[in-house]
């Protein structure tokens, strides 16, 4: 099978730049027509290049109060992300050991994946607002709601972004190597210094990963939010408000900057653990290579 | 605190101030399944508080009336005699429930046979045809960004594309194909299976991916070996081996379409009922029992769907 490449291979390979285009093609187009003239319109063509849809974003004219929702969306992402982490991380080693309900969080995870959305966002909103009416009735009158960004919004997020994080978890650990620790705790590391400055440097690329996953999922979210998020909007959902009025570039505005921020998170995220990776490879240990 | 200050700090507790007062005192040995617990426990709060719960009140909520503008805590069967009003008075034709169920699961078999066949080819040329690991992360990690951006976004990036003066129709117009702008290019049908492949094919590409590499490739050339043509080795080789990437990028694709109600809602123009759409309806009328009884029914229809693909392939042996 040495003669050159056989014909599947350019078949697949013009099959698969073909997927690469329908994938990247169309956003492309918005982010291009998102520097419309003033006098553009939503469609090609371009009728002059200005920024002068993206700075009506900013100078708050528009149809939304952008720089709010932005705040939301920003806070909650950035909450979700050191959540998702910590809570990911944490659970990831305890299923290295046997324990009770280790399937039941499993089969927790996956079905809360699942599950389509729309019904977990439902079930929550359904929740809070029997709290709210418990509340009403037996301590405070004028109580309003517990639903909130923070309370129902995180909550719904959570659900969403927890799953992705302890299957990277099982991916990280299925290739780990246990004798690292044995031989941390030889040497007579205590258990949190094991995982400090044994554990936790080799994982760390793959850590960011999780919360690249968590501040990306919460960021773009919106069928979750759509019930369970409460008074406010965030960013996602007012684009989505938009889609049914708006006649003018600035949604298309909105979609740049939503996506500036998105691609600029991913950016960091793939640098750090690019770099991380190269560290590791290059002072890393000389473990497995050699010297059994 | 670096590592001579741990060292430091082992000998004797106490010596650099300010640290080590958290864990000063005499660790007492905890049991390795008190500790499993404490691990895993704010997961498992987190699911019970935001899943669990909220599901069992979906089902209680399902069975509780309503008038017009609140919750009456009383079982009733209303909200699922409401869901299925007419259908036995209007037999033989189908009632609203039915004709928006068939509508979901048409929309639902186009989808999965289309992400299914995209994300195969897909996946099979990342694991048997692009030889560097270098070119195989790259080329994966093109495939992974737009998941990472925004779905609304990734919608109305069609808009300039299929509407009525869009650039599909007016190339066709400019080289005299059409001589009138198509209309069921944007806000159709033919609009909304195109962004929900063009979202989630991706749910297919990652497991397939993953099952494929994973095929030994020895296995490959010895059925080339053995006198095998391309197109055997692919049907009695290949895809028997990729089969449970196929069945788990499948009950993604399906349970995230079966309750799809913004792609639908954005891209049908707001115009087709689908599953996950009525209960959004229902919500915004505040008619909770209704939405909760139709919530209930996708997810006993969704739960049917994955049990039946999950009998062909056990998804805990395969993460």
């Amino acid at each position: 099978m040495k003669e050159g490449r056989p014909r599947s291979f350019y078949v697949l390979a013009i099959f698969f730049a073909a997927y690469v285009l329908f994938l990247y093609g169309p956003m492309i187009a918005i982010y291009v027509l998102s520097f419309q003239g003033p006098q553009g319109g939503l469609t090609f063509p371009m009728n002059g290049v200005s920024t002068f849809w993206i700075a009506k974003l900013f100078q708050g004219t528009g149809i939304v109060d952008l720089g709010a929702a932005f705040r939301r969306s920003l806070l909650l992402g950035v909450i979700v992300m050191i959540v998702t982490v910590v809570l990911s991380v944490a659970a990831g080693m305890a299923f290295r050991r046997k324990f009770k309900a280790q399937s039941i969080l499993f089969y927790s995870a996956i079905a809360s994946l699942i599950v389509p959305s729309i019904i977990t966002s439902l079930g929550i909103s359904l929740e809070f607002r029997i709290i709210d009416d418990l509340i009403k009735a037996h301590w405070n009158e004028n109580f309003e709601t517990s639903m909130g960004l923070l309370t129902s919004g995180l909550g719904a997020h959570l659900t969403w972004t927890l799953p992705f994080g302890l299957l990277i978890m099982f991916a990280i650990f299925n290739r780990f190597d246990p004798r690292l620790e044995e031989a941390a705790r030889d040497l007579g590391a205590t258990p949190w210094q094991t995982f400090r400055h044994v554990v936790l440097p080799i994982i760390l690329p793959s850590v960011i990963g999780i919360g690249l996953f968590g501040f990306t999922l919460s960021w773009d979210e919106l069928a979750r939010s759509s019930q369970a998020i409460g008074a406010v909007n965030t960013l996602p959902l007012d684009l989505q408000g938009l889609t049914t009025t708006v006649t003018n570039p600035d949604i298309y505005a909105l979609g740049t900057v939503i996506s500036a921020v998105s691609f600029t998170v991913i950016s960091l995220a793939l640098g750090t653990i690019h770099v991380l990776n190269r560290r590791q490879a290059a002072k890393g240990s000389d473990a497995g290579k050699g010297l059994v | 605190m670096d590592m001579s200050e741990e060292v430091l700090q082992q000998a004797s507790p106490g010596l650099i101030p300010g640290s080590g007062t958290a864990r000063a005192a005499k660790p007492t040995r905890l049991s390795p399944s008190f500790i499993s617990w404490l691990q895993a426990g704010p997961m498992m709060l987190v699911f019970l508080a935001f899943f669990l719960i909220p599901l069992v009140f979906v089902v209680i909520v399902s069975f509780w009336d309503y008038n017009e503008y609140q919750l009456l805590p009383a079982f009733s069967g209303r909200g699922y005699t409401d869901t299925f009003e007419g259908c036995i008075a209007q037999l033989p034709d189908l009632c609203t429930i039915g004709k928006t169920y068939l509508m979901t699961l048409k929309l639902c078999f186009l989808v999965w046979a289309l992400t299914l066949f995209i994300g195969f080819w897909v996946a099979y040329f990342l694991a048997f045809h692009v030889k560097s690991k270098t070119w195989q992360m790259g080329l994966s990690l093109l495939c992974t960004i737009p998941f990472w951006t925004s779905n609304v976004i990734r919608m109305i990036a069609w808009i300039p594309l299929l509407g009525r003066n869009g650039l599909v129709n007016s190339g066709l117009v400019k080289t005299g194909l059409i001589h009138q702008p198509l209309e069921w290019l944007l806000f159709s049908e033919f609009s909304v299976v195109l962004a929900l492949v063009h979202l989630f094919t991706f749910f297919m590409v990652v497991p397939i991916f993953n099952s494929m590499v994973r095929i030994d490739k020895s296995l490959i050339e010895a059925a080339y070996d053995a006198g095998a043509t391309g197109f055997q080795t692919l049907v009695n080789v290949v895809i028997p081996l990729a089969k449970p990437g196929i069945v788990i990028g499948s009950i993604f694709v399906i349970t995230i379409v079966m309750g799809d109600f913004i792609t639908i809602g954005v891209m049908g123009g707001q115009q087709i009922a689908a599953a996950g759409k009525i209960i959004e309806t229902r919500v915004n009328a505040l008619q909770f029992p209704a939405a909760a009884a139709n919530a209930v029914i996708l997810l006993a229809i969704t739960f049917l769907i994955i049990t039946m693909m999950s009998r062909i392939v056990d998804i805990k042996k395969e993460l």
